[in-house]
C-alpha cells in the first residue's frame, strides 16, 4: 500500500506544475514510481542526473529536483553517456517516450546497450507521438490506427525488451503505467543494477493513440495494460499463438557479472595513466 | 629556458593544445581529414587520466561533449564536412543553453561527401549559420600548425569566458601538413581559463543572466547546484518560458554577450596594409599563398597588403570597414564560391571588393593571387 506520508515535496520542483500532461495520463504515474523508488534507493538529489529528449515523457525533468538535462529529440543517451564518462559516481537516469528512445534516438540506444554502461533507461511506451497529435511510431501494434496510418499499420513494431537485451542490455524489464505498486520495485532494481539497464513502462495516450483504437478512455486503457499484461512466468505456460496481442511483463533478463564501460574504462585510465 | 620546438600535423597541433588547455574530455567519430585528433587524444589524453571516447554517431559525439560539459568537463570534439551538418544539432543546442565545448572542423570539399581528402573553406557560412534559428558564434581561422595549438587554447578560453561552442576552422591542408611547432611552457601561456564554481550557494544560484551583462558561470553538475537545463527558450532559473519579454531577452542576449564583447574575442593580422592600395583579405592555409603574392606584387612595384581574420566571427567588421576608407581595392581569396567576400563587401562601402574563387580541391597558388591583384591594379 503506498504510504500516504511519503513527502513528494523533497523531489518535486512545485514551482514547475502543473504539468503538462494531460488528465489521465500514465505519465504521472511513471513520475510517481521514479519518485519514490530513487526515495528508496537513498540517493542524494546531487548526485542523481535525469536526461530526457522530446516529446511527453521528455517534460519529465523539469519538474523533479535533480540535476535535469532536457536534451535534443532522440539524444537524451548520448548526454547521459558524456557526464557518465566524465563524473562516474553520478547516478544517470535516462527517460524517453518510445518514438525519442527508438525511431530517431535507436542507434543511440543499442550502442549505450552495447557499452553496457552504468544508465538506466525508462522507456515511456505508449505506441504514438502524443505530443505531435498521435503519429504512429516504432512500437505501434501491427493494424492499429494513427494519423499517418489512417488505414491501420503494416509495419512490425519494435518488442523495446527483445531489442534491449539483444544489444546488450544487462538488466531488462517490463511493467505498465496500472502496476504502479511492481513498476516502482522494477526501477528500484534497475536503478541498483549496474550495467546498462532499460525498464520498457506500456502507458496510457488515450487521447493521441486510445481514441483512434476504441479506446478514448485512460479507464479504457488501463484495462488494456492489465488485460494484456502477462507475468513472465505465466507467459511459460501459454502457447506462443494465444500470447499475439499480449506483452510479457516482469524481469525479463538480467546479467550480474558483466563487465560495465565506466568502470572498466577507469580501470584502463589508472592503469596506464602517468604516475 | 630551451624552446621545446617539434615537427608535427596540424591536427596533433590541435590535440596537442587541447592537453596544454586543460581539455578533460574529447568524444569523436572517425572522419576524413580530422580523425588525427581523436587518434591522438586517444592514447595522450587517457595517459593524463582524461577521458577520451569514440561515439555511436557525430550527433552523440558532441551530445557526449555537452552532457560532460555540463559536468564540468573541459570538452572538445573534431570533424569535418558532413560531420559538421550532423553536428548543427548540437551547436544550437549547445547555444542555446549556454554551454562551453570546442569543436574542430577541419574543412573538406562539399557539398555531402564531396572531397574527403583535399582542402576546402566551404563551412564559413555554415560555421555562423549552420544550426537554426538566431544565435550567435565564435568561430577561429588558424593559418599554420603552430597557431593551430595557440588557437585551440585560446578557443577554449573563450568557450568557457562566454559559455558558448567556440569552432576552430582549419582546413584539410593545416591539418595534415608537418610544421614546427613551438611547445609553449606553462609559464608562457598567458591564461587558462578554468571551469569554476558559482560565487553565489546553490540557494542563490541561477544559471542564466540576460541583463546584467556578465555571463553567468555554469554549475558543474553533481556539485550541489541543483539546475534545469533545456534547449527550449528558458527564463533565467533555466526552465521553459513563453514570455514575450523573456523570449525576447534570452534571444537578444545570445548576440548581445558576443557582439558586446568584440574586442575581447577579435583577432586578426596585417601584413603591410600601411601604404597598400590593394588589399587581400584572406584566412587559413590561403592567406598563407596570399603573403607570397604580396611580396611577389610589391616587387612588382604594386603596393598589396594583407588583412588576415583569426577570428572570423564574429566578423571583424569595423577593422574592415576602416581598411577600406583608404584601400579602395579588395581581394577575397577563398577555396570556396564566395563566402566571406559578402561580408567583405557588405562593411567595405565604397571600395571595390573582387572575388577569387578556386574550388578544384587544389590550394590557392600565390601565383594565381599574383595575377588577380595584377588584373585589379590594371582595371
Amino acid at each position: 500500500m503506498p504510504n500516504k506520508k511519503f513527502d513528494y515535496d523533497k523531489y518535486l520542483r512545485k514551482n514547475t506544475l502543473p504539468h503538462i500532461w494531460c488528465p489521465g495520463c500514465g505519465d504521472g504515474i511513471i513520475l510517481k514510481s521514479l519518485i519514490r523508488a530513487i526515495d528508496k534507493c537513498g540517493y542524494s538529489k546531487d548526485d542523481v542526473v535525469i536526461t530526457s529528449g522530446i516529446g511527453c515523457a521528455s517534460r519529465l525533468p523539469g519538474y523533479v529536483d535533480f540535476n535535469t538535462i532536457h536534451t535534443t529529440h532522440g539524444r537524451a543517451l548520448t548526454f547521459a553517456v558524456g557526464i557518465k564518462m566524465y563524473k562516474p559516481r553520478l547516478k544517470v537516469i535516462t527517460v524517453s517516450g518510445d518514438g525519442d528512445a527508438l525511431a530517431i534516438g535507436g542507434n543511440h540506444f543499442i550502442h549505450a546497450a552495447r557499452r553496457n554502461i552504468d544508465i538506466t533507461m525508462i522507456v515511456f511506451n505508449n505506441y504514438t507521438y502524443g505530443m505531435t497529435g498521435g503519429q504512429s511510431s516504432p512500437t505501434q501494434p501491427l493494424g492499429t490506427f494513427s494519423t499517418t496510418t489512417p488505414f491501420g499499420s503494416v509495419e512490425g513494431p519494435f518488442d523495446v525488451c527483445n531489442l534491449a537485451q539483444a544489444a546488450g542490455a544487462t538488466w531488462v524489464g517490463r511493467s505498465t503505467s496500472y502496476h504502479a505498486v511492481q513498476l516502482e520495485k522494477f526501477i528500484v532494481n534497475a536503478l541498483n543494477h549496474k550495467g546498462f539497464s532499460v525498464l520498457d513502462v506500456i502507458t496510457n495516450c488515450h487521447i493521441s493513440y486510445g481514441r483512434r483504437n476504441k479506446m478514448k478512455s485512460p479507464v479504457e486503457m488501463i484495462h488494456y495494460q492489465k488485460d494484456k499484461a502477462v507475468n513472465v512466468r505465466s507467459s511459460e505456460n501459454i502457447a506462443p499463438e494465444n500470447m499475439a496481442g499480449k506483452f510479457k511483463t516482469g524481469i525479463l533478463y538480467e546479467n550480474k557479472g558483466a563487465q560495465e564501460f565506466s568502470e572498466e574504462y577507469y580501470k584502463v585510465l589508472n592503469a596506464v595513466k602517468i604516475k | 629556458m630551451t624552446k621545446n620546438i617539434k615537427l608535427m600535423q596540424g591536427n596533433e597541433a590541435v590535440a596537442e593544445g587541447a592537453i596544454i588547455a586543460g581539455c578533460d574530455f574529447f568524444a569523436g567519430y572517425p572522419i576524413t581529414p580530422s580523425s588525427e585528433v581523436m587518434e591522438q587524444l586517444s592514447s595522450k589524453l587517457v595517459k593524463l587520466g582524461k577521458v577520451c571516447i569514440q561515439m555511436e554517431d557525430e550527433i552523440a559525439a558532441l551530445g557526449a561533449v555537452l552532457g560532460a560539459a555540463l559536468g564540468g568537463a573541459k570538452a572538445l570534439t573534431a570533424s569535418s564536412g558532413p560531420g559538421m551538418s550532423l553536428k548543427a544539432e548540437h551547436i544550437g543546442y549547445a547555444s542555446m543553453c549556454e554551454i562551453p565545448c570546442v569543436i574542430v572542423n577541419v574543412m573538406r570539399g562539399g557539398p555531402s561527401t564531396g572531397l574527403p581528402t583535399l582542402p576546402a573553406q566551404g563551412d564559413i557560412m555554415q560555421a555562423r549559420w549552420g544550426t537554426h534559428g538566431d544565435h550567435a558564434i565564435i568561430a577561429i581561422t588558424p593559418s599554420s600548425v603552430n597557431e593551430s595549438l595557440y588557437e585551440t587554447i585560446r578557443a577554449f578560453n573563450l568557450a568557457i569566458k562566454y559559455r558558448t561552442p567556440v569552432l576552430i576552422l582549419t582546413d584539410e591542408i593545416i591539418g595534415h601538413m608537418r610544421e614546427k611547432v613551438v611547445i609553449p611552457n606553462k609559464e608562457d601561456i598567458k591564461e587558462i581559463l578554468d571551469v569554476k564554481l558559482p560565487d553565489v550557494p546553490p540557494e542563490k544560484y541561477f544559471p542564466y543572466n540576460y541583463t546584467s551583462g556578465k555571463v553567468t558561470s555554469l554549475a558543474p553538475m553533481g556539485e550541489g547546484y541543483r539546475y534545469h537545463v533545456t534547449g527550449l527558450i528558458h527564463g533565467e532559473t533555466g526552465f521553459p518560458s513563453q514570455k514575450t519579454d523573456v523570449i525576447q531577452n534570452a534571444q537578444k542576449w545570445l548576440y548581445d554577450k558576443i557582439y558586446k564583447n568584440i574586442k575581447d574575442i577579435e583577432k586578426f593580422e596585417e601584413f603591410q596594409t600601411e601604404d597598400a592600395d590593394i588589399l587581400i583579405f584572406a584566412y587559413g592555409s590561403v592567406s598563407r599563398s596570399a603573403r607570397q603574392a604580396i611580396l611577389m606584387a610589391r616587387s612588382a612595384g604594386i603596393k598589396a597588403g594583407l588583412f588576415r581574420p583569426i577570428t572570423i566571427w564574429p566578423f571583424p567588421e569595423e577593422r574592415v570597414s576602416s581598411l577600406s576608407k583608404k584601400i579602395k581595392k579588395i581581394i577575397v581569396p577563398e577555396m570556396n564560391m564566395g563566402q566571406a567576400v559578402l561580408e567583405v563587401q557588405r562593411n567595405a562601402c565604397g571600395s571595390d571588393v573582387y572575388g577569387l574563387n578556386v574550388v578544384n580541391g587544389e590550394p590557392i597558388t600565390p601565383d594565381t593571387i599574383y595575377y588577380k591583384i595584377k588584373e585589379v591594379a590594371g582595371a
